[in-house]
């Protein structure tokens, strides 16, 4: 064999959500690095659902943005549909949601790849991890393909997504690929385990896709867009995305449907324990759905176009593994599918991923140096949690690579902290989705401030421009300015505010008050008020958005921030590396045996451990201040 | 590792006849030695052998303190694996309390809360196979609270706290699925549930925060401010309590606040009678203490006594008092009603910051009559008194089986702030904030509670909500 050696920094495993994200991060930072993909037409693509975004998730895809990631920029230029969640609610719950043409976002992200500078796409199945014993611990020094050619690098991440043995279920129809009939993955999962890294079978699946020629759209609620979109991305001219878009329908199941679906339980892989992979419960499937909430007499089906030129439609809300005869008639029960033509059956899918205690917050193994993953590969779901995921270990392989610091964002900066921190910590038993609720935080962490929040920390990696960044001060100069003015400035209760207030339904004044009273009240808002308000100078849009907020909100704000204080106390204790949990008496033998797996960085970190009780938590914290005693007398 | 000698009471404060003073470190033995004079001559605490008790008094600076049994265990064979002696006092709470301040003043520091615990971990002498224990021994906010958390959180209380965090979780995960599927879930008119779940929760942490109050005002005993104007007869009033009761648990002259205190025993209650100046002194310094004097103590009581003299009309001194007093619950004893009173427990009843008083009225003489003029027995009178103490700290109803009584300060503290985040909640209703906002003080109350009874938060959330709600698509 003739030795072809390519030498790289970095080779990425995977072009989904994650290996794109991880790989621009990689090459935007200097490092040569190469991507491997089983087919390089699936690079980005959406094998689930067709939006990008959504409660919490639309979260994500702003932070990845702030951080200079890659998903809300591409979303902004193939989305289909738009739509801003939750607006009636306070902000920290406002959602951004797309509908994207699929086809599109991969076409488009596979473009930018091939455009970045410093990064190689190549099409093979890596079947080999190379690492070398340095210092007693092992280092990645490279991959190999199928084909026998080795690629030499310095760090690896893996984004398999759910590529490792995969199996595809339909009723009985069994098939060994990977989503949409794609090939899996199957040498891998056993050069992982001689690494010593261990790995479980999680489990997810997506519905049907029907020909859209046979749907009746009459018998459904049409659902429309946003008449004013707002892109995903910080640095998307919103007058640029303004567009016709396309609509989603909602249809209803019935007691008919369920009937047909209970009648056919047995045939079901999950029910008839042929599948052992945990699924998620956030995104059951419908036999799922009609067994465990029984009660509910219809459960909501969103009928969603899959491209802009897709003859497809995706069935949201009933993914399922049951037999395709029993799909068929199950969802011609509902209406408006009566005689519907399935295109792509729904299918259950089983995977190899991350047993829990395996990764570093920084999400590099902890059994080979250099080696990073990220995404499904960590038991997360989504293609946003993914693409986070992606973005940090990228952003991790390269300040390992150039020596920098790497970057480890906590659950009071960032749900791209959340999400890591749960993933790293916790022992999920499903695939873990991101939600709104997991975020202790989530007033602080708005998808409105995601620049502000994290901005300066992709500068630092050096992902966001200088200018960028002077743009945002200046930004935060005129909120806080701005904010300043409004508290000083005060109105007397005059006719004329009396008049103002009464035309905006507002309780006249008794005594002066500053403007910034004013805007506490939930009938106004900084713009309302402009009329007797005749100093303001004019202001962009997102810095008003911020004002209103800060002043609006203000008590709630403060509350919050005092209970990030809290968080951070526990936070900042970190604990030393060298730290033998076997030194520390009374710890309760689950504590010790957890605390040894996970290795946790700090003791907050420690103390969100699953059987890690407070009282460990203080047998810890005691010991290491008798250690650090122990280290002060030593010296 | 040298540790500071520390000390507290390791006994729970109440009426029980001996106290135990627990002090533990290097310095244990010759600080409580420096304060010990045995009835052995010439021995000291310092040449006892281990586990030995030695009979003495506490004396210091020429006062006398205390009969006391002394037990010393020295280390590493102790609690601790620390020297620890043991002051057994019999005086009752005030002497103890002064003891221990006695042994701080030597150079002991008072223990943090489990610290002795820490010490006996920290030294190796339990395994803390059960380390929850630690956590609450080291939560807990005094060695008193401490023994309390474990006698008192019975059963009966967790059980209410638990439900409490039951029906708060529900309602939040509630909202949680609101949010995160806002085209599943509705939260149109949800306000008004929530509002009416909301007076449901705030009743039932009431009745809590009652009942742990009475908790603690049936165990330190009921902090009462006997205040009036000079010649209105507190002095003899107070004499004529204390000496028909014969119940005095003890008796000391206060040294640093210059007040006196006496423990009495009230029926089923313990008073800590304030008054503004020492019993024994004349009824001429009585009479300098004025309206001033009382207004500091006043403000701390719960329960006043409010002296008046019936055969004189209020005056504007009077009503001083009767302003400081509004709030408090309170008893006005109607002086001299055998001589012309020309004020009536009707004519009182009247003004408006004694509309919530209870009267009582006595005759010169010190008997206690009826307010219609009638004499009756001074037992009569006195269960009265008793009732009108009841009706006014314990709402009427009192139950001495300590069910559903929370003690520890620590607890009521995770109450109160849980009930203040309840508040915060119909605060936000009315303020029309959106649910997301009121989620996050319905989890503040739920983590409060979850403190209270020592119980973690850790996903209770998200495990809620998906077993409750069908989410996702």
């Amino acid at each position: 064999m003739i030795d072809i050696r390519e030498k790289y920094d970095v080779a990425i495993i995977g072009a989904g959500h994650a290996g794109v994200e991880a790989a621009l991060a990689c090459a935007r930072l200097g490092l040569e690095t190469i991507v491997f993909t089983v087919s390089v037409d699936s690079i980005a693509m959406m094998p689930c659902n067709p939006h990008i975004g959504g409660s919490s998730k639309g979260h994500l895809v702003r932070e990845i943005d702030a951080l200079g990631g890659e998903m809300g920029k591409n979303i902004d230029k193939t989305f289909l549909q738009s739509k801003m969640l939750n607006t009636s609610k306070g902000p920290a719950v406002h959602s951004l949601r797309c509908q994207a043409d699929k086809r599109e976002y991969s076409k488009s992200m596979r473009k930018i790849l091939e455009q970045q500078e410093h990064l190689t796409i190549k099409q093979g199945e890596v079947v080999e991890l190379l690492t070398a014993d340095v210092d007693g611990e092992k280092q990645i020094t490279g991959v190999k393909i199928a084909t026998g050619i080795i690629y030499e690098c310095r760090a690896a991440i893996l984004c398999t997504g759910t590529y490792l043995k995969a199996r595809c279920l339909c009723g009985e129809s069994i098939t060994y690929t990977g989503p949409n009939g794609l090939m899996a993955a199957t040498a891998l999962s056993a050069e992982l385990t001689k690494l010593g890294i261990k790995l479980r079978r999680f489990k997810t699946g997506t519905p049907a896709r029907m020909d859209k020629s046979t749907i009746d759209f009459s018998k459904m609620e049409e659902q429309f867009g946003d008449e004013r979109i707002v892109p995903f991305s910080f640095s998307t001219d919103p007058e640029s995305i303004q567009k016709e878009q396309m609509s989603c329908w909602l249809t209803y199941t019935n007691e008919k449907t369920h009937d047909i679906i209970r009648n056919n339980l047995d045939r079901s892989p999950i029910y008839a324990g042929i599948i052992e992979g945990t699924g998620p419960r956030y995104c059951p499937s419908i036999e799922d759905k009609v067994v465990k909430f029984s009660h509910k007499d219809r459960h909501q089906v969103f009928i969603e176009p899959e491209g802009a030129d897709s003859n497809e439609m995706y069935i949201d809300g009933m993914s399922s593994s049951l037999p395709e005869d029993v799909q068929i008639a199950m969802y011609r029960t509902v209406p408006g599918l009566e005689n519907c033509k399935i295109v792509r059956n729904a299918y259950a899918i089983e995977y190899d991923c991350l047993c829990p205690g395996e990764l570093k917050l920084t999400l590099e193994t902890k059994a080979v140096h250099g080696l990073f993953s990220a995404g499904q590969f960590n038991g997360s779901s989504g293609y946003e949690e993914a693409a986070a995921q992606g973005l940090i270990a990228g952003i991790n392989a390269a300040m390992q690579l150039l020596g920098k610091e790497p970057v480890i964002l906590d659950r009071s900066e960032a749900y791209i902290g959340v999400l890591i921190d749960d993933l790293v910590t916790k022992e999920n038993l499903e695939p873990y989705r991101m939600m709104t609720s997991r975020a202790e935080y989530r007033l602080l962490l708005r998808q409105d401030n995601a620049d502000i929040r994290l901005r300066r920390i992709g500068h630092r990696v050096g992902l966001i421009s200088d200018e960028v960044i002077q743009k945002l001060d200046e930004k935060e100069k005129a909120i806080a300015e701005e904010i300043q003015r409004l508290k000083e400035t005060t109105v007397g209760a005059s006719k004329n505010i009396s008049e103002f207030l009464i035309s905006c339904e507002s309780t006249p004044l008794k005594t002066g008050t500053t403007l910034a009273e004013l805007i506490c009240r939930p009938e106004l808002s900084y713009e309302k008020i402009a009329p007797i308000d005749p100093d303001r100078k004019p202001l962009a849009d997102d810095v008003i958005e911020q004002i209103n907020i800060s002043v609006k909100y203000e008590g709630y704000i403060e509350r919050q921030i005092r209970q990030v204080e809290q968080f951070k106390k526990l936070e900042n204790r970190l604990i030393p590396e060298d730290l033998n949990y076997d030194d520390v008496q009374s710890l309760r033998l689950e504590a010790r045996q957890k605390l040894k797996l996970y290795k946790p960085r700090s003791v907050g970190q420690a103390s969100r451990i699953s059987g890690v009780s407070p009282a460990d938590v203080s047998v810890l914290l005691i010991y290491m201040e008798q250690y650090q005693q122990m280290k002060k007398n030593e010296s | 590792m040298v540790l500071e000698t520390i000390v507290a009471i390791a006994t729970a404060l109440s009426e029980s006849g001996i106290s135990i003073i627990r002090v533990s470190g290097s310095e244990a033995i010759s600080i409580v030695d420096s304060i010990f004079v045995s009835n052995r001559e010439d021995f000291h605490l310092t040449d006892a052998k281990t586990h030995t008790i030695h009979y003495g008094t506490i004396c210091f600076d020429g006062k006398v303190y205390d009969e006391v049994l002394v037990s010393v265990m020295r280390g590493p064979n102790s609690y601790t694996r620390e020297d620890v002696v043991e002051i057994n006092c019999h005086g009752g709470v005030l002497v103890t309390k002064e003891i221990l301040e006695l042994v701080v003043s030597r150079g002991a520091r008072i223990a943090e809360p489990g610290e002795f615990t820490k010490r006996a971990f920290l030294n190796g002498r339990i395994d803390l196979t059960k380390a929850e224990a630690v956590m609450n021994l080291i939560q807990s906010k005094n060695q008193f609270a401490l023994e309390n958390s474990v006698k008192q959180l019975r059963g009966s209380v967790t059980n209410k706290i638990k439900e409490l965090r039951e029906s708060i979780l529900y309602e939040n995960a509630f909202i949680e699925s609101a949010l995160d599927d806002p085209e599943n879930y509705d939260l149109t008119g949800y306000e008004d549930k929530l509002s009416e779940k909301c007076d449901e929760l705030l009743s039932s942490m009431d009745y809590l925060l009652k009942n742990t109050e009475d908790g603690r005002l049936l165990q330190e005993g009921i902090k009462t401010c006997i205040i009036g104007k000079p010649n209105a007869g507190k002095s003899s009033f107070l004499n004529e309590l204390i000496g028909k009761e014969k119940a005095i648990v003890t008796e000391i002259a206060g040294t640093t606040r210059d007040i006196l205190e006496e423990t009495v025993r009230f029926g089923d209650f313990t008073l800590q009678l304030i008054d503004t100046a020492g019993i024994h002194d004349t009824e001429d310094v009585i009479e300098k203490i004025g309206v001033e004097r009382a207004k500091e103590y006043a403000k701390d009581a719960d329960l006043i006594f409010y002296i008046i003299d019936s055969t004189y009309s209020l005056d504007e001194e009077d009503t001083e008092i009767m302003n400081l007093i509004q709030d408090k619950p309170c008893i006005v004893l109607l002086n001299k009603y055998d001589l012309q009173p020309i004020l009536t427990p009707e004519d009182l009843a009247k003004i408006p910051q004694l509309s919530s008083a209870k009267m009582v009225c006595f005759s010169s003489k010190g008997d206690f009559v009826h307010p219609n003029g009638n004499a009756s027995t001074k037992e009569e009178a006195l269960d009265n008194m008793k009732q009108c103490v009841s009706d006014l700290l314990f709402h009427g109803g009192i139950s001495f089986n300590d069910e559903v009584v929370i003690t520890s300060m620590r607890q009521k503290e995770n109450l109160k702030h849980a009930r203040e985040a309840i508040l915060q909640v119909k605060e936000g209703i009315a303020a029309g904030m959106s649910e997301d906002f009121l989620a996050m003080d319905l989890m503040r109350a739920y983590t409060e509670l979850g403190l209270l009874i020592g119980e973690e938060v850790e996903d209770d959330l998200v495990e809620e909500i998906f077993s409750k709600f069908c989410m996702g698509k």
